[in-house]
């Protein structure tokens, strides 16, 4: 019966994509119907092979498959986002490196940052932090739930139709789909199916903890929870659009004007709270007492945190408009709420910090929670810095100048980066049975590649920042402006260089990484016999 | 990664509650942290009684201090403005003749050029007045319309072949490919790099000769030296406004070209003064005549 209604359902599904495929408007819906055909059909094929074959026993156990997948995609699409960030870094130093109209290439317009760009920032937030975030909150909230992941193979479906939904965007963005929504180019078909997969995704989490075998439910949970609810809010509000044609990618904004934009960094902004700051803390409040076998510090700073927290980061958006056609007011709370956020932020950095208390000579020895550490630290770097730089005063210096970009990468490449690498290095070994990692040395080489990397970073584009913020409000005695924007642009290729080197040792690192997980998946290094036998790192 | 835990003891007892191994202290909020955080909330309220804050029906609170940005942005502009009325006010009472060089205001336009140009024509022009294929350079002796002050001043105020300004510069050279033969075409082109001194094919200048009389010098002129009135360029330089190759020369023959400038005096894109002190800058740039 069910088999029944699975193969109905998705021979609709082959049918109606293969019907957009062949009457699409556009080159890119076209083929993304074709995916979706492809897709589908491959689904009907297993799924009628699979008839008649006896039903398997229900597995019981921790469902630890999906994370295992999800912690080869997690490295994987890192990969491929830094690589990326590394290309476009360089494409502003070279601008040759677009590809287009030069006499040994033109790839035009593939290549172009315009389109390269959100293939970066997509890859890293959504498909590396999104496969980090999913995998990890499937794994944690089993462990401290004491209970299998709700909803069966839905946990697979959730994993699957979210790397499809990578695959539609980075290929859209390629192809130039794009509704020009920072942090939300991904155009309206595609926005519904990420809809789809992320009820599912708040089905699985919630059944879990539903049905948990805890009297409470644990504190990284409350914080993946509010991610995940508060990204399916952001994502439906920001992406009301009525497309032009069901059977086109483009589609029409809702909002128009300053309501689009407000409305946009709404989103944007905390996309950036739930998404890179509350689901992350999910992973920290896990993964740091878990690594430093010590007691979290506070529960009572984590109750008043996280609901001061998520209360305040949802006002702060209109920081990112400030000097705008927004009205004043509207930037004035956008701002006092910015303050606001700073301890509630900080609260998280003080539980993670202080719960090495006792257990500080560890980070001696153990390369995985220095990272975690430092982690942290970036982590209450960032979250100082941003709400200094939404004072009006600040931000008029700061506001479209590279100071913003080594802001977000201090928090992305420091916070969230690492505290993945180090939740990776955790589950690498405990996911595929074995007893330790293949190389701590090599974790060591990650961990100072990345720092130093992150460093280069985030120093370069503070030079470059403020130094091209003062040079556009520099005027001379009679009120003229002194430098052209080229002027800018002229000024700051040093330190461009030096900021894709940094993201060159950051890649590195990561590549070293993938490396040692893999190394360590196939069961190279473990100790033979007793852990006696082996001398200790 | 099999370490035992280590029991250090603690000052303060746990919550009780115990996930995978995890426990929690119950240790009390850090002080600093509470007071910050009441500090941060007391300087926000504050903020919110002095500025623009808190939406009401309509509007919303104006602040004790009467702030707003828009009032501060055009006091700042009006504040400038005030400062150089007199100066603009000379600038603008001055002959055009008189600008350059002018021991008031010549270094004062020629600033207010540079911030001018810097702004609105860099971006076809380039950041030095180099031009760029299809875009003039401004930094040479070869003018399309005229290098004097007066004949600069009017192509930035009324532009070149721009819809928008009655009284712009205007010509349009005809898309030979309609009107001759494409051996005809193949010959002029021949003949016109040959005027630089370009190396051609011989046995084609000749034909080339013929029809370049016949067609190209009622603009261009019997010796190809253009005529500044028509825009029509000197075809005798090495200053090619769209390239020197043979495939240049032809597709310009064969399509003609229609290069097109704002007219910045048009639409209240610049004002009477922006426009005198940036013909300045350009007459100043290496060319002016």
């Amino acid at each position: 019966m069910w088999n029944g209604v699975k193969v109905i359902v998705l021979a609709l599904v082959v049918l109606f994509a293969a019907l957009a495929a062949n009457f699409g408007r556009d080159a890119a819906y076209q083929f993304h119907a074709i995916l979706f055909a492809v897709a589908a059909a491959y689904l009907l094929i297993r799924t009628i092979k699979g008839i008649g074959e006896p039903v398997k026993e229900k597995p019981t156990g921790y469902m630890d498959d999906v994370v295992r997948a999800g912690v080869i995609a997690t490295a994987f699409w890192g990969v491929a986002g830094f690589l990326v960030g590394v290309w476009i870094a360089f494409e502003l130093a070279f601008p040759a490196l677009n590809l287009g109209n030069q006499s040994w290439i033109n790839i035009e317009p593939f290549a172009n940052f315009g389109r390269l760009r959100p293939l970066h920032t997509s890859a890293v937030i959504f498909a590396f932090g999104g496969n980090a975030l999913i995998a990890t909150s499937f794994y944690i909230v089993q462990r401290t739930s004491a209970t299998r992941l709700f909803g069966g193979n839905a946990a697979w479906f959730v994993f699957w139709g979210y790397q499809f939904f990578i695959v539609l965007a980075a290929t859209g963005y390629l192809l130039g789909v794009t509704q020009s929504k920072e942090y939300a180019e991904p155009e309206w078909y595609i926005d519904i199916w990420l809809t789809i997969v992320w009820v599912v995704y708040l089905i699985v989490f919630l059944g879990t903890i539903f049905k948990r075998k805890e009297p409470h439910i644990y504190v990284a949970n409350w914080f993946f929870l509010s991610f995940i609810v508060t990204i399916a809010m952001l994502h439906l509000v920001n992406n009301m659009a009525v497309p032009v044609s069901f059977l086109g990618s483009k589609s029409v904004q809702l909002f128009s004007g300053v309501q689009d934009a407000l409305t946009q960094w709404w989103y944007g902004h905390n996309a950036v709270g739930f998404f890179l700051t509350a689901g992350f803390l999910g992973m920290m409040y896990y993964f740091v007492p878990k690594q430093a076998e010590r007691p979290v510090y506070s529960y009572k700073l984590s109750i008043i945190h996280f609901w001061a927290l998520i209360f305040l980061y949802i006002w702060a958006g209109p920081h990112h408009l400030h000097y705008t056609a927004l009205p004043d007011w509207a930037q004035t709370l956008g701002m006092v709420f910015s303050v606001m956020l700073w301890m509630p932020s900080w609260g998280g950095m003080i539980n993670g910090l202080m719960t090495l208390s006792g257990a500080w000579d560890k980070l001696r020895t153990d390369p995985i929670l220095r990272m975690m550490v430092v982690s942290v630290g970036f982590y209450g770097m960032s979250t100082f810095e941003g709400p200094m730089m939404s004072i009006k005063a600040v931000n008029s210096l700061s506001h479209y100048t590279d100071w913003t970009i080594g802001h977000v990468h201090s928090g992305a490449l420091g916070w969230n980066g690492m505290i993945t690498f180090g939740a990776l290095y955790f589950l690498t070994p405990r996911l595929w049975n074995r007893e330790r990692l293949y190389s701590l040395r090599l974790v060591n080489w990650h961990f100072w590649l990345a720092t130093i990397g992150i460093v280069l970073y985030a120093s370069s584009m503070w030079v470059t920042g403020i130094m091209e913020g003062l040079m556009w409000r520099e005027v001379d005695d009679q009120g003229f402006l002194v430098n052209a924007f080229a002027d800018t642009t002229a000024a700051k290729l040093p330190m461009y260089v030096v900021r894709g080197t940094g993201g060159i040792l950051y890649l590195a690192g990561a590549l070293i990484m993938c490396f040692n997980l893999w190394k360590t998946a196939v069961g190279a290094g473990q100790p033979r016999g007793s852990m006696s036998a082996v001398p200790a790192e | 990664m099999a370490r035992k835990p280590e029991k250090k003891e603690t000052q303060v007892e746990t919550t009780g509650h115990e996930w995978d191994g995890i426990e929690e202290l119950n240790t009390p909020l850090p002080r600093w942290w509470l007071w910050t955080f009441y500090a941060t909330i007391i300087w926000a309220i504050g903020y919110t009684i002095a500025y623009p804050a808190w939406p009401l029906i309509s509007g919303a609170t104006e602040g004790m201090l009467g702030y707003s940005s828009r009032a501060d942005v055009a006091a700042d502009i009006a504040a400038v403005d005030a400062e150089n009325a007199p100066l603009n006010d000379t600038l603008n009472g001055l002959d055009l003749t008189e600008m350059v060089g002018h021991p008031e205001v010549g270094d004062y336009a020629f600033n207010g050029g540079k911030a001018v140009f810097q702004t609105f024509c860099i971006q076809c022009h380039g950041a030095g007045g180099q031009g760029n294929t299809g875009y003039p350079t401004l930094i040479d002796n070869d003018w399309l319309w005229g290098g004097d002050i007066e004949n600069i001043y009017l192509t930035i105020a009324h532009g070149v072949r721009a819809e928008e300004d009655f009284d712009t510069r205007y010509s349009e050279m005809p898309a030979f490919g309609d009107i001759l033969l494409d051996e005809e075409i193949a010959a002029a082109a021949q003949y016109v790099l040959s005027l630089s001194g370009k190396e051609t094919d011989a046995s084609l200048v000749a034909d080339g000769q013929i029809v370049f009389m016949d067609n190209c010098a009622a603009c261009h002129m019997d010796d190809g030296t253009g005529d500044q009135t028509l825009g029509a360029p000197n075809l005798t330089d090495a200053i090619w406004l769209y390239g020197d190759s043979l495939d240049a020369v032809t597709e310009t023959i064969v399509n003609a070209r229609f290069g097109v400038m704002p007219a910045w005096s048009a639409e209240g894109r610049l004002t009477e003064a922006q426009i005198r002190q940036v013909a300045v800058y350009v007459h100043q740039l290496g060319g002016g005549e």
